[in-house]
């Protein structure tokens, strides 16, 4: 046994630290540096689904029916996988209405039902108390074995003062309050709550995992072994299977609660906070999904050795096996694992008690209490100043204590029930009665996010019918169970009428307990759900919540821009009234800064000049929801406004308005985005013009330019000549030789001029035919050698001597390319000792033709354009007769079938032209039909 | 954010993992064999638990956002 003073100390210390924690996560927040914006922190503050009841009573449930803990958590993980697609529509919904609670959530769908929120209020009080028990029972009874010598009988109940129950209670009371209700924020958020309830899940999952592996590894010699001796005692080996001996597997109960767990992880208040309210980031639900199922997975894999570890080593002494994870090390002597593991157990137990405390303290204010105290007119009449003068009456105080009020309320009804009940139950019957109230909530919740027939009545009915079922069928006979009530109604019906049974209503005898209380309650439920809702046409308030429940995600379009959604409010509001409202509930500053943030996002000029239109006033009531919940902010926002009622024709007109407003804003969009591209591509085509404009200038000024030398030196000579009769014959001959050369460059650069022009119209025609570029090559050869042997040069012509395939050419054209190569090599050879070379080389993609030269070689500033037009290498003294134009006609022909023409690199060693042809040409090619359109071959020069 | 593949494999993993959790599925694994000295039943059960977390994992956390 450990001392009373030590557990305890440890108890408090590890309380201090979530609180330090918590006050930490806060501080953090307020730094704009949060610690739950993240989707680890997400998922562990989801797994305050598993409570003491999990950590403890698995194990009992394990040691008596095997297998029959699983369902529980197997239902939550089927339950998350469909997350992602259920949950972020609730979480959507509730962020954008500020919904903090589940009775929130139906009341709003149902048009902002007062007495809906209080219906659900009611059944969740009724339902969670006994959950609320069960958490303390584990505490106690866990204090209870680690503080009590082993072999001895636990202590019996003592009076309410000495009980430490009570004081349990109460400390977990004033815990809650001060994570919960220390300020008032309209979302509901907090912070350092979720940061510690996370941490506490680390916690209980690391002090359970540990306590496993010692039952495991410590007692025994591992799974095998254990499982082994298992084995070997042949009532323990009967747990291990699906099938107890002497009866069917009751299918229906494993059914059922698979399907109860599935609802409860949804809408026990407490996930609900956590997931929904909580949720910081929907993208996180993604990792959650399968996440928090994989926690749930590793808090059980030891429940099964810790179960039948505990069997085992306790065989024949009467030890309760909810307390085997402490019994256990505490008989090996292992103190500070059971210490461990009762801090463990103490997570599990205050990170429920404290989530589920304030969300239904949350629900019980604003749900419960302030519709009740907003209807005496000792509130009603401290209604704001008319010009807008802040209330005198800030009731902010008031909601914070209300809340406090309710969390001990809440606690000291969870130790009533248990002082009264708790003794006779087990932990796990307990959970599952809460887990059936709460699945009442399912139709009304579910039915309103994806059905928009439904109707306040129905949801009503339904809840009612529900909870009634469930009250009758399992609550009561619980309560009779447990000793305080005669039980003979649970056994032989009310006033003895056998088929009001409570556990077999109307003769249904086949099912047990809890599956038959959950089949006749949800029955009722759904059925009366449905057959009401379908009585009648839903209202013009049902109808517009419907619409903006059910269409939520419509309010993003594909394009994953956000419309505003329909407003489904008319009237006329004072901005004095509206802010005296919200200074009321949320105080003078904050509702003074809502409205100027308001302002900002709007774009008016500050908090008094708002104009308070329709969507003004649904932003105040949005913003009063959060702190007084919807039906409480409706009933106040009405009051302080004058509206008309809205019938349903209205709100399917404000339906069809924002939807046209929304057609005609994406068309609007469409046309300016087209408007967009079309100007772009006006304003791309007009850069074209303009540049194409200016080439065909600088080749105008080139032209002139290059017919003017020529002309000039016809005319001086010719002047000369027509002034000097007397001129000898022999200087008139040579005079007439220039003249005659240079009317011979005129006309070479005219015919070029028009080729080139033919060829960049595409007026050019072309003869194709099978040319072989080797007959080719060496007909050029012949050609040139004479002018080269002239010039004092030697051609060499190198081509391989095997055949060479033909390619689809323009025979003549390639000539002219090869001639134009040939030629403007031999210009620039040496004078003495020039040498030219034409090669050719095939390879698999085409054939190249190479010219190299033993001249001065193209300096490198002059590489890259000297295949523009009239760009002449210019380094030699005297001015080449070219024209200037051969090199860019010739890459013009090349470029047309496909080829390529280059200046290969030449290390000094002369210039070396290359062109390469391929052998089949794949369409055009891109290069050379963005520069010019050839079609049609014209006469060569 | 979520191409409507991944919603209706999350879908058909809901549908499956139903049918594996209860009768008859579930019964396939009732039987008194060990594997490597842990008993068929619960192991299988932990397994196909296993199986379902980690498809809807692949599923999730492949759909980028």
């Amino acid at each position: 046994m450990l001392s009373p003073l030590l557990v305890l100390t440890a108890s408090f210390a590890y309380l201090g630290l979530l609180f330090g924690v918590a006050w930490w996560a806060d501080r953090r927040a307020r730094a704009n540096r949060s610690v739950i914006g993240n989707a680890w922190v997400y998922t562990l503050s989801m797994a305050v689904y598993c409570t003491a009841w999990t950590y403890f009573g698995s194990v009992g449930r394990a040691a008596s029916s095997g297998v029959w803990f699983l369902p529980i958590y197997l239902g939550p993980t089927l339950a998350m996988v469909l997350a992602w697609m259920v949950l972020r529509k609730m979480i959507r919904i509730a962020r954008i209405w500020r919904i903090t609670s589940i009775a929130d959530f139906v009341a709003s769908r149902y048009g902002k039902s007062t007495l809906l929120a209080g219906l659900v209020t009611l059944i969740t009080v009724v339902g969670i108390v006994p959950y609320i028990a069960l958490q303390l029972k584990a505490i106690a009874s866990g204090y209870a074995v680690l503080t009590t010598p082993l072999g001895q009988p636990l202590p019996g109940r003592t009076v309410w003062w000495s009980d430490g129950t009570l004081y349990v209670a109460l400390a977990l009371a004033g815990f809650t309050i001060a994570f919960g209700t220390r300020h008032l924020d309209t979302t509901e958020r907090h912070e350092g709550m979720v940061a510690a309830i996370a941490f506490e899940s680390v916690v209980k999952l690391l002090a359970f995992i540990a306590v496993g592996v010692f039952v495991t590894w410590g007692l025994f010699g591992g799974p095998t072994d254990l499982f082994a001796r298992v084995a070997a005692v042949p009532e323990l080996q009967a747990l291990l299977r699906l099938s107890q001996p002497g009866q069917a597997f009751p299918y229906a109960q494993w059914f059922a609660l698979t399907v109860l767990s599935m609802l409860s992880v949804i809408f026990l208040p407490r996930q609900f906070q956590v997931m929904v309210v909580e949720n910081v980031d929907e993208r996180h639900l993604k990792r959650a999904a399968w996440a928090f199922p994989a926690y749930l997975l590793a808090i059980n894999v030891f429940v099964l050795p810790i179960a039948f570890g505990g069997l085992l080593y306790f065989a024949g002494n009467a030890v309760n096996a909810d307390t085997f994870v402490l019994s256990l090390p505490l008989a090996e002597g292992q103190q500070l694992l059971a210490l461990v593991a009762f801090i463990g157990g103490l997570s599990a137990a205050t990170g429920m008690v404290i989530v589920e405390a304030i969300a239904v303290s949350t629900m019980v204010c604003n749900d419960l209490v302030m519709p009740w105290l907003l209807r005496t007119e000792a509130f009603r009449g401290r209604r704001a100043g008319g010009d807008g003068q802040p209330a005198a009456g800030d009731l902010t105080g008031w909601l914070l204590g209300i809340r406090r009020v309710a969390i001990v309320a809440i606690l000291l009804l969870g130790y009533l029930y248990f002082h009264l009940a708790g003794e006779a139950y087990a932990l796990v019957s307990i959970g599952l009665i809460s887990f059936a109230a709460v699945a009442q909530f399912a139709p009304a919740m579910l039915g309103g996010m994806y059905w928009k027939g439904g109707t306040r009545e129905g949801a009503v009915t339904g809840l009612l019918a529900g909870s009634a079922v469930w009250a009758y069928t399992l609550m009561l006979p619980s309560i009779a169970k447990s000793g305080w009530w005669k039980t003979d109604f649970v056994t032989d019906g009310p006033f003895g009428i056998a088929w009001l049974k409570p556990e077999q209503l109307f003769g249904l005898s086949t099912l047990d307990g809890l599956t038959h209380s959950l089949f006749w309650s949800l029955f009722a439920n759904v059925g009366l759900y449905v057959a009401v809702s379908l009585w009648r046409r839903p209202s013009a308030a049902e109808t517009s919540q419907a619409l903006l429940f059910v269409d939520v995600f419509h309010r993003a379009d594909a394009q994953g821009a956000r419309h505003e959604g329909p407003v489904f409010w008319r009237g006329h509001a004072k901005i004095g009234d509206l802010l005296g409202l919200v200074g009321r509930f949320l105080g003078t500053k904050r509702a003074q800064r809502l409205f100027e943030d308001y302002a900002r996002r709007t774009g008016q000029a500050g908090a008094r000049q708002i104009v308070p239109d329709a969507r003004f006033v649904q932003f105040v009531e949005t913003q009063l929801a959060g702190a007084i919940g919807t039906a409480s902010a409706r009933v106040m926002v009405a009051s302080a406004v004058e509206e008309e009622v809205l019938d349903i024709d209205d709100v399917m007109r404000i339906v069809d308005e924002a939807s046209q407003l929304r057609a005609y804003s994406r068309e609007l969009e469409e046309k300016s985005a087209s408007l967009q591209r079309a100007s772009a591509e006006l304003r791309a085509a007009n850069e074209k013009l303009k540049s194409l404009d200016r080439l065909k200038d600088d080749f105008m000024s080139s032209v002139t330019h290059e017919l003017r030398t020529p002309l000039t030196s016809i005319r001086a000579l010719s002047e000369l000549m027509v002034e000097d009769p007397e001129m000898p014959q022999q200087e008139r001959q040579r005079f007439l030789g220039i003249v005659v050369a240079e009317t011979e460059r005129l006309s070479r650069l005219v015919n070029q001029v028009l080729d080139l022009a033919k060829i960049e119209s595409g007026s050019a025609q072309w003869h194709d035919s099978d040319v072989d570029m080797k007959a080719l090559l060496t007909h050029a050869a012949h050609t040139v050698s004479e002018m080269l042997r002239e010039r004092g040069a030697q051609l060499v012509l190198s081509i391989p001597d095997r055949a060479v395939p033909t390619i689809r050419a323009d025979a003549d054209r390639l000539m002219q390319v090869v001639m134009n190569l040939l030629g403007n090599a031999a210009k620039f050879v040496p004078a003495e000792g020039g040498r030219v070379e034409l090669r050719l080389r095939t390879d698999d993609a085409g054939l190249s033709v190479e010219v190299q030269d033993n001249g001065p070689g193209v300096p490198p500033e002059q590489r890259a354009l000297i295949f523009e037009k009239f760009r002449q290498g210019d380094h030699a003294n005297d001015r080449p007769t070219g024209t200037g134009l051969g090199l860019h006609i010739s890459r013009q022909i090349v470029e047309h079938f496909g080829g390529q023409m280059e200046l290969r690199p030449d290390g000094g060693q002369g210039a070396c032209f290359a062109f390469t042809l391929p052998w089949q040409r794949h369409g055009r090619p891109a290069g050379a039909a963005g520069r010019t359109t050839y079609a049609a071959a014209g006469g060569r020069p | 954010m979520f191409d409507d593949l991944g919603a209706q494999r999350l879908v058909a993993l809901f549908l499956a993992g139903a049918f594996f959790f209860n009768f008859p599925l579930i019964a396939l694994w009732d039987r008194d064999i060990a594997v490597f000295g842990v008993p068929l039943f619960p192991a299988g059960l932990f397994i196909v638990w296993g199986a379902v977390i980690a498809l809807a994992a692949w599923v999730l956390e492949r759909s980028h956002d």
